[in-house]
């Protein structure tokens, strides 16, 4: 699992890794090809998809494994609680987990919705030049829109002061040991950057392909960064940023000469899991496509814009 | 996904309303989690004994009901069946399919004295 954050790593399909015990050996009959852009730390993601047949992998929730206890099936509230026996009560709740997130990021976008501010949630890997886009773009934008800036990263100011270096208000947000920006921490940075009326506001979230997904800001759309030097399946491997995301800028094709990447194989990846996603390709390095994009955020940035000025 | 903030989350919820209804103890925690959701449910009860210390609901046992997987197919005009996040239906094979249930993560009640 990962240490840092406590996400789940699920070693065998279907299951997680350090909550049951191995005690039994795993044979490999199966030939690994090991091919040298081979992404990841290996352990065996894929057994039983390569004909190895894992004894847990097909069980997928009939019983619990507890890291505490013996195998646990079906160890429902309805087979040990008698009512009326003793004093205890059921207490009915009812609630999503995500639901005070969720309440935030509802404040969040009025709050900016109310002001015409036109928000993106940039979301990516790290490495996908997110920072280095997002500098290139308020460069270019900076002339015909005000800019203000939230920067999320674990640890360091690094982002925010490169950001600043473009002339435009910037507040990192560190999270610590967290793995993704939430609504909560987004609300007290607008507290202090206080964007401007009209203008619009970028959101670098942790680079993150899994966790950001799930966390609503209150943004207008999310945009999702994948650059050509990581896999064109990243929208298989990692559906649901590609499902939440609205717009997906493919970035570093000046770097397609010298790298295996199908472009169109990584669209048609990006489209199964989300029909309705709009992609540009694009350059931070030479410039080549950022047009594209700018005439999206322009046509977008239009619509919230309008809707405010009618409201108001 | 993110399951320890989930899991915080979650906590933040039963003492909340442990607190409201004067509860002493939590001792059993009932969640909802959909089969095709974004939560890792091992990872989840991993977090949960970490998370719980030292609150109301220390020691407190989670038991995770699974929602199955279902989606409204578009070509078929139909609720059916998802093993898959963003799979295809299985009678058109067409992936024109908006999922319904499969994505749940709700505390549903807790036992408590």
């Amino acid at each position: 699992m990962c240490t840092v954050c406590g996400c789940g790593t699920a070693t065998v399909e279907g299951k997680a890794g350090e909550a049951h015990a191995h005690d039994h050996s795993h044979s490999h009959g199966h030939d690994h090809a090991h091919s040298p852009d081979h992404p990841q730390p290996h352990e065996h993601h894929n057994l039983s998809r390569d004909g190895h047949h894992h004894d847990h992998a097909d069980q997928s929730n009939d019983h619990a494994h507890r890291g505490d206890q013996a195998i646990d099936f079906g160890a429902g509230l309805a087979g040990v609680h008698v009512p009326g026996l003793d004093q205890d009560r059921i207490v009915r709740i009812e609630r999503d987990i995500l639901s005070k997130n969720a309440a935030f990021a509802r404040a969040n976008r009025a709050r900016l919705v109310e002001r015409g501010v036109f928000t993106l949630n940039l979301v990516s890997s790290p490495g996908s030049g997110k920072t280095s886009l997002l500098v290139r773009t308020i460069l270019d934008l900076k002339p015909r829109f005000p800019i203000t800036v939230i920067e999320g990263d674990q640890q360091t100011s690094n982002d925010a002061e490169r950001i600043r270096a473009t002339g435009v208000p910037a507040l990192q947000v560190n999270t610590g040991k967290g793995c993704h920006l939430d609504a909560h921490m987004v609300g007290h940075a607008l507290d202090t950057l206080d964007p401007p009326p009209a203008s619009l506001l970028f959101i670098e979230n942790v680079g993150n392909l899994v966790c950001p997904a799930a966390f609503d800001l209150g943004e207008t759309h999310k945009v999702v960064v994948l650059s050509v030097t990581e896999g064109e399946d990243k929208p298989l491997k990692y559906p649901d940023m590609f499902a939440a995301a609205d717009l997906m800028l493919l970035n570093k094709v000046d770097l397609l000469p010298y790298v295996d990447f199908d472009v169109a194989a990584c669209m048609a990846n990006a489209l199964t899991v989300n029909p309705r996603l709009q992609i540009r390709t694009v350059s931070a390095r030479t410039g080549e496509g950022l047009q594209a994009f700018y005439a999206w955020i322009e046509a977008h940035a239009a619509i919230v814009v309008a809707s405010t000025a009618k409201a108001g | 996904m993110h399951e320890l903030a989930l899991t915080e989350s979650l906590v933040a919820i039963v003492v909340e309303e442990s607190r409201r209804q004067n509860v002493s103890q939590v001792k059993v925690v009932v969640l909802e989690i959909g089969a095709i959701g974004q939560v890792e449910p091992e990872s989840l009860r991993f977090c949960f004994d970490a998370v719980t210390r030292g609150t109301i609901a220390e020691g407190a046992r989670l038991d995770i009901v699974t929602v199955p997987g279902a989606g409204w197919c578009l070509d078929c005009g139909k609720t059916v069946p998802l093993t898959e996040r963003f799979g295809a239906c299985p009678e058109c094979g067409q992936r024109h399919v908006q999922m319904t249930a499969g994505d749940e993560l709700r505390i549903r009640e807790m036992e408590v004295t």
